[in-house]
Parts: structure tokens; sequence; C-alpha cells
């Protein structure tokens, strides 16, 4: 089976921001660069389903060089090559531009399956995996928490307000990975010296077919005209009482100041 | 036109829909636009009525399909968003509406914004608030498309009953599924859905066991009426599902109150619950985080709050 996955690098969840100069970016020396949280079930859920179904695992990424290591990680993990759409035309790419470019990808390879974690943090815009479906016109199965490949019939569960949900799609398509579809592995050392000498493959607007006018901020649909610190929060009154008067005061809280009592 | 789409299934129409009604009316006033608002599958006539105490000019219904498919869904939403000239389209952010919004945005080539928190129009446009690294920062985002799409934020937007023309138009979704559900699965009824929570009763490493969330912190929640949230700690620890973790790799939530025992409050923590209305805090450590955002903080033993707790509200409501 011809596998595909798609990752992001974002900065470490552990990251305090700070905003740049700009008032709207934010400010990237010293931050450590991870491989999105969800985007690593996609890369396990690849690796376990090339494992269990024959075939080979490529993982792509859009992003500038530093992006490599990502890419790196994922080949560590299993993957047996990478492409990286690096271009200065990539930049300021949102949501729709990002997926532009992606499907491309897509359509020039012909993937059977293709892998999304559910969002990147960081924009946390949990569009691009479904934007790129439509694009390409195949089917998606949405923050998938259990995967069952029977032929061409793939099924995936999914959580929905007081429930699950299983979606029920054919091959080709795109299955958003979500906490709970896996464990991911750690890369081992081995991996990590074969994943050296696996090929990296490097891709331009030009070698997508596109113009530059449509991938980017040029390409994009919307745009971030700033960037805040949220206002801090005000801590409130604390106290360090015996329990049940703790247990009186939450309540009077409870019933004059939330009043949800 | 502005237009809505409420999120039902079979026959409920979520609070969350409520909220995106009742935004798109203000959108409307404040643009000069009708308001028009989508309805799906199975069970949409039913809740005609109740949409139409938002302020509702339009109101377009249509029973197909008959199970959820993010293909047919965004087929529908965007037939009718052309067919109408809709300018903005507002989906609340529910599971199902997450899901397949950006396949309408693709369709109508229009930017998405998904989880706003805030609307504002100048010189006749659209712009709006999200907050990103999982609320460590907010960002204000425009549009460069002609017609702008957004998610909302649930429980963040005020529901506002108004009057509207309340015009009813019946419509079909046509076409073959690429993909559907095919089983959907409801847990026990009464169970409180973390994202949709008025309170949120959390529980971190300090909790210390699987035990302490199914019994005393379930017993709490059931009383109040809220969801039972979890710290990644406890996540991890296998004492209680994913599905429960509140952060930044879990659920982002907003609800009136969050009540947190024995949560630290790592920067991931934070950010995922940073948008409660009020805070409330338990935690045995004075010097824990958590306490520089609660509104109340109690320094203590939770396992000696909690009882004393659930006797009080007991009392209260009694």
């Amino acid at each position: 089976m011809n596998i595909m996955v798609f990752i992001k690098q974002v900065p470490d969840t552990e990251t305090k921001i700070k905003i740049a100069d700009d008032g709207k970016s934010i400010v990237e020396d010293g931050i450590n660069w991870i491989v999105s949280p969800y985007d690593e079930f996609a890369i396990e859920e690849a690796v376990k389903t090339k494992e269990n179904l024959g075939g080979e695992v490529t993982v792509v990424s859009m992003g500038p060089s530093r992006a490599e290591s990502a890419l790196r990680t994922a080949l560590a993990m299993g993957c047996d090559k990478a492409i990286l759409l690096e271009d200065a035309a990539f930049e300021g790419a949102d949501a729709y531009s990002t997926a532009k470019a992606l499907a491309k990808v897509i359509e020039k390879h012909n993937p059977d399956l293709i892998f999304f974690g559910k969002q990147g943090v960081g924009n946390d815009n949990t569009q691009v995996g479904q934007l790129v479906a439509e694009m390409v016109g195949i089917g998606h199965i949405g923050t998938c928490i259990k995967l069952e490949i029977d032929g061409d019939t793939i099924r995936g569960e999914r959580e929905i307000e007081g429930g699950r949900e299983t979606i029920e799609t054919k091959l080709p398509a795109i299955v958003t990975a979500q906490r709970g579809l896996n464990e991911p592995r750690y890369p081992n050392l081995r991996g990590i010296m074969k994943a050296k000498k696996k090929p990296l493959e490097k891709l331009t607007p030009a070698d997508l077919g596109l113009n530059a006018d449509e991938v980017g901020l040029a390409g994009a649909k919307t745009v971030y005209v700033s960037l805040e610190l949220p206002p801090a929060r005000q801590a409130g009154k604390k106290i360090e009482v015996e329990p049940e008067v703790a247990a009186k005061e939450i309540v009077e809280f409870l019933k004059n100041e939330a009043k949800v009592l | 036109m502005i237009l809505v789409f409420a999120d039902q299934r079979d026959g409920n129409l979520k609070k969350a829909s409520k909220e995106a009604i009742s935004e798109g009316k203000r959108l409307g006033s404040a643009l000069s636009l009708p308001l028009g608002v989508v309805v799906l599958g199975k069970g949409a006539g039913s809740v005609v009525d109740e949409i139409k105490k938002y302020g509702a000019d339009k109101v377009f219904v249509s029973e197909t399909p008959d199970a959820y498919s993010p293909d047919l869904y965004a087929e529908g939403v965007a037939k009718v968003a052309k067919e109408n000239g809709a300018k903005i389209v507002v989906f609340p952010g529910t599971s199902m509406c997450v899901d397949f919004a950006p396949r309408v945005s693709a369709k109508l080539e229009a930017g998405l914004v998904t989880d706003i928190t805030a609307t504002e129009v100048k010189d006749g446009k659209l712009i709006v608030r999200k907050p990103v690294y999982s609320g460590k920062a907010i960002a204000t985002v425009e549009f460069k498309s002609d017609i702008a799409m957004v998610t909302l934020r649930p429980n963040v937007f005020e529901l506002a009953e108004s009057e509207g023309a309340g015009e009813v138009v019946e419509f079909s979704v046509e076409g073959e599924a690429k993909a559907k559900a095919v089983k959907v699965e409801m847990k026990e009824a009464g169970k409180v859905e973390l994202t949709e929570a008025t309170i949120i009763v959390s529980g971190g490493r300090g909790v210390k066991g699987p035990e302490y969330f199914q019994n005393e912190l379930q017993q709490l929640a059931d009383l109040l009426g809220a969801a039972v949230g979890a710290s990644r700690a406890a996540v991890d620890a296998g004492w209680i599902d994913h599905s429960h973790q509140v952060g930044q790799t879990g659920k982002v939530v907003s609800p009136k109150v969050y009540m947190a025992f024995g949560i630290s409050g790592a920067i991931q923590h934070l950010a995922g619950m940073g948008t409660s209305q009020y805070i409330i805090a338990v935690n045995k450590d004075p010097d824990a985080p958590i306490f520089n955002v609660a509104s109340l903080g109690v320094v203590a033993d939770l396992f000696k709050v909690v009882p004393a707790l659930i006797e009080e509200i007991k009392k209260a409501k009694a």
C-alpha cells in the first residue's frame, strides 16, 4: 500500500509565547521545535498500517529547512522517504493555501491512504486534512480514534458530543488522527541512524505545477493582522482554612459569584 | 445574507447552534444583511420552530442525507450559500462542524477561521479573534476572500432571542456520499459532555488514582450537573480515558466554572481551560501555578475538601 503522512513542525507545547516586533508573529529564538503531537499519532498509524499490510510510507511537510528534523524524526519512526515543500513562496500560508500545495503532492503521488494529525498545535486550525480531502475529491475520516481497513473499505471511529460515531469510506481516503488512535513509538538509535540515509526530496511551487501567487501568503484566504498575549488573569481570593470551611466558601462562591447553584 | 449552519442530531438542536444563530443575527444587524439558517439531516424539520426564535429570516431545511456525511453536508451548505449569496457563513464549533466546515471552505474558495472567540465589523468587513497556541496568544484575523467563514468556540457567544421573517424553504441534498456515518453509539444518558458543560469538575495527579474519578469526583459532578475533566498527568497514568483530557493536546474548554482538584496547573493545562469564566482550585501546594489564575484558591487537602463539599452542596440543594 502506498501510504502518505503529512506532518507539521511546531513549537514545543511547553513554549512560553513571546510576540515578535512585527506584532503578528512569535519570537522563534530559543524555541524547541517538535513534530506536532497529533502528527505523531498519524505517523504511528501510517507505519503500523505498512507493517500490517505492506507497502511504503512517504512523510511530507511544508516549512523552512529546520522542518527537515521533523521529517527525520518520522523517518526514524519507520517512514521510508520524505518530501519537504520548502520555498520562500510557501511562507505565510494559511490553512487554505497550505492545503492547495499538499493536494498537489497527493495528485502527483496517488497514495492509497493518507494520514494527517487532526490539528497542528499552534495555529490550531483543525482543517488542513479536510480541505485537502475536498480539493482532491476523496472521503475523509476526521479526528479518528480507531481505524479498521478491510480491502478498499475503511472505517474509523470518532468522538462526538455524548458518544462515538463510525465513519465509513473507500480508499483512497484521508484520516486525521486524534489522541487515542495508538501509542506512538519512540525512535530508537537504529531508527535514527537509518533515517539519516533515507531519501529526502525538496519541492518548490513550480515542481507542483503551482504559481507563486497560489501558495503561501499570496494564496491565503485569511491573514493574521495582529497577535497579542491574552489579558493576564487576575488571581482572586486565596484561602487556607479547615476543609469544612473551605467547602462552605466554595458553595458560597458557586451560589453568589458564579450563580450556578 | 449571513448563513448559519445549525447542528442537530435526531431533532436535538445543540446549544452551540443557538449561540451561532444568535451571533449570526448580531452580524446581520451590524451589516444590514438578512439571516439564513441551514439545517440538515434526520430530524431537521422538528427544530425549525426553535431556530425561528433566534431571529432567522429564512430557514433552509433538508431531511437529507439521513446519516451524517462530511462531503454531502458540505455540498448542502455550499449550495445554499451560493444560491443565496452568503457573505458570511457561521458554524458552531461542534465535532460535526469542525469536521466538515473545511470542505465547505474548499467548495466556496472561502477563508475559514476556526474556534473564534470574538467578532468585529469594521468598514463593512468581518474581523475575528482566535486563541492560538491553545490560548497562550490571541490572533486577530482578516479575510482575503469574498466570503468569510468561521466556527465559533462553544460557550463563548451569548444567546439572544429575536424576531425574523421566519420563512421556511425546503430543499434536498442529492448525491452519493463519499464518506458517511454507519454507526452512532451514545454514552449512557445524563452524562455531560466536556465541551458543552457549564461546570467542569477536573482532577489531576493529586487525585492519586482511578477510583477517585469514578466515585467522589463523579458524584460531585452529578450533583452539579457538571462534566468530569482531567489533566494530562491523570490521563497518562491511566486513571481516566483520554476523552476527558483538558489542555493543549486535549480538549479546550470554556465553562462558566472550572473546578480543579489536585491540578498543579502546567502551562499546557492552563492553555486548555484559561478562558473559563471562574476557576476554583483546590491544591495542598500553596505555590501551585493554578493559584495564579484561580478566582477562588483553596490551599487544602482535596481528600478532605471534596467530601465536605458534597455534603454542603446536598444541603444547599435540599
